[in-house]
């Protein structure tokens, strides 16, 4: 009798239980979808239909025409920039990241702790302060309206040095050893030894800064005045209406379906690794 | 081995030390080279320029600490300030404890598609922020959006969401948990999966309720990483940009209704950008970074210090 009982007594609770979870997790999951549905459902439709009363959701009129409009508008070349841009910069952080990491993580010189410390520290200099004189740089520089701005002085990250440091320290030494005494050069042993076991790492590593940087909107606000180098981001903000003039909501939505679907697409491919670069810092640090 | 021999293995050995040490600088020389050009010059030269007079061309002017003197009594640079703290206490805490829950429960694993919930949950992070604040400001406008109709529907009052100083405020707040929550979800769940299950089995045993095992045991051992995700939050409110340029602009003003959701990034953008006061703009910056310094210390000692 007992047994029955308490067995009851466990099932009751955790029906309860589950009725809490879903009662938390399906309004949530609904907020969390509906921005993108409602990007993609103002994608289609007409101007007229984004503010109308009573609220339209599908209607006869939808079609590709935002889309059209944007390429008309030039949304490929934009398109070319952000990733250009984000390919690059991703590629020169992740070498000078992995070599830098390689340095801390396996040599001992002296004022290796001074300098890890002046590493550190960079991480809390907030972009705010930067902001104003590296824009006066690159006006001397005469870097405005290029992409250098948005590649080079971010090219060696403080966190993604840390990042690899971390991860470089797991190799054994015998493996760096065994390379040294067959002749291999400290630079061949990086891209002959380190580079292959740190892969996943790298990729991980690759993600953020790829999606960082196509995300990025400040600084690409400032520094491309041509229409033609904006990026995405760029391009959706200057689309907005001035005072007095009709707001291209559903162009600015199609543009947006364009920014957020390959880094979705990627994410959905690699979210494994993704969590995994986002975590290995927080948890470790 | 003779003395001889010794000496020269060990001068072999500490001449292959300098090498390797020549080729560890050169390793991570790259950093530092960029950081000193794009980083501390550009500081240096601000600090600088904090000191002058200067709208981007012709000679500077040397003006003391005018610059400070007026951002001393500049109401909307303290308002900015003030609302990064409103703001940090609009979200923060619902955001934690809603990222901490949520990351108890996808980590029990009893229920079906928890893969699913937390990649939803997840994808902001990785989405185009300006495109998302424009979607919501179309939902959130207060004739024609989305959120309005549904209230009214159900036989709710309208809100004003971004026409009133403190439902903007909410109504900020609100995109930033859409795009936050899974951020810190992900981080906490990670934290969670370190802490030893049989604790807090131990505890229900002994007749805990979730709730008390939860705040007794979860919470306390949670700390650093709750800790963690706090200043970042609280160097994120003072930070913000892009969420306001799309959310709260209204014609060109950036950061409405009357300053309510203007941040330091924010006047420092407008100081340099839209005034062409660069000089103030430095000074601006300054104080901005003092204060968010200040504060993070602040909450390493009292949030971080044990029992």
């Amino acid at each position: 009798m007992a047994v029955i009982k308490e067995n009851t007594l466990i099932k009751t609770k955790t029906v309860g239980k589950k009725i809490f979870v879903y009662l938390l997790l399906i309004p949530i999951s609904i907020f969390m979808v509906l921005p993108y549905f409602w990007i993609l459902i103002t994608s289609l439709k007409t101007v007229a239909e984004v503010f109308h009363s009573p609220i339209i959701i599908f209607s006869r009129n939808m079609g590709l025409f935002n889309f059209r409009d944007a390429i008309d508008k030039g949304v490929l070349i934009r398109l070319w920039n952000t990733f250009f841009i984000s390919f690059t910069a991703t590629i020169l952080r992740l070498f000078f990241c992995a070599l830098a990491g390689y340095g801390f993580a396996k040599f001992r010189f002296p004022g290796r702790n001074i300098l890890f410390s002046v590493l550190i520290a960079s991480m809390i200099v907030p972009f705010a302060v930067v902001l104003v004189p590296l824009y006066i740089m690159m006006v001397n520089f005469h870097w405005i309206d290029t992409f250098l701005p948005l590649i080079i002085p971010g090219a060696a990250s403080a966190f993604g040095i840390f990042f690899m440091r971390q991860y470089i320290r797991t190799i054994p030494d015998e493996l760096l050893d065994a390379a040294r005494i067959d002749g291999c050069s400290e630079f061949g042993i990086f891209t002959r030894v380190i580079i292959p076991v740190i892969t996943p790492g790298l990729i991980s590593l690759g993600l953020i800064f790829f999606m960082q940087v196509w995300n990025d909107f400040l600084l690409p606000l400032v520094i491309l005045k041509t229409p033609e180098n904006q990026t995405l981001p760029v391009m959706i903000a200057s689309l907005f209406g001035v005072p007095g003039k009709t707001n291209m909501y559903t162009l600015q939505m199609a543009i947006a379906v364009i920014s957020i679907t390959p880094l979705i697409i990627i994410f959905l491919i690699f979210q494994r690794r993704f969590t995994a670069g986002i975590t290995a810092g927080a948890v470790k640090g | 081995m003779t003395t001889s021999t010794r000496l020269l293995t060990r001068m072999k050995e500490s001449w292959g030390e300098v090498k390797k040490k020549k080729w560890a600088y050169t390793f991570i020389s790259p950093f530092y080279i960029l950081f000193a050009i794009f980083s501390v010059y550009p500081i240096i030269f601000s600090i600088y320029l904090s000191f002058t007079k200067w709208k981007g061309f012709g000679p500077k002017v040397f003006v003391g600490l005018a610059n400070y003197e007026r951002l001393l009594g500049d109401y909307i640079f303290w308002q900015s300030i003030r609302n990064g703290v409103i703001i940090f206490f609009l979200y923060v805490p619902i955001m934690t404890l809603l990222a901490l829950v949520l990351a108890v429960i996808l980590n029990a694993k009893f229920f079906r598609f928890f893969q699913i919930f937390r990649t939803m949950l997840f994808v902001p992070y990785v989405t185009t922020m300006i495109a998302v604040g424009y979607v919501f400001k179309m939902m959130m406008n207060t004739k024609y959006g989305l959120f309005n109709m549904v209230l009214t529907s159900i036989g709710l009052p309208a809100v004003p969401w971004l026409d009133n100083i403190w439902w903007a405020r909410v109504s900020l707040s609100i995109l930033i948990i859409w795009a936050w929550l899974g951020y810190n979800m992900v981080i906490m769940l990670a934290g969670l999966q370190t802490i030893p299950k049989d604790l807090v089995e131990a505890a229900t045993i002994d007749g805990a309720s979730p709730v008390q095992a939860f705040f007794r045991i979860t919470v306390p051992l949670m700390r650093p990483i709750i800790l963690f995700s706090v200043i970042l939050s609280t160097i994120g409110s003072f930070g913000l940009f892009n969420e306001i340029y799309a959310l709260t602009t209204v014609g060109y003003t950036m950061g409405g209704p009357m300053y309510a959701t203007i941040t330091p990034l924010v006047y420092i953008y407008q100081q340099a950008f839209q005034n062409f006061n660069f000089s103030y703009a430095s000074a601006v910056s300054y104080v901005y970074f003092a204060i968010i310094f200040v504060l993070t210390l602040l909450q390493l000692k009292y949030l971080g210090r044990e029992e």
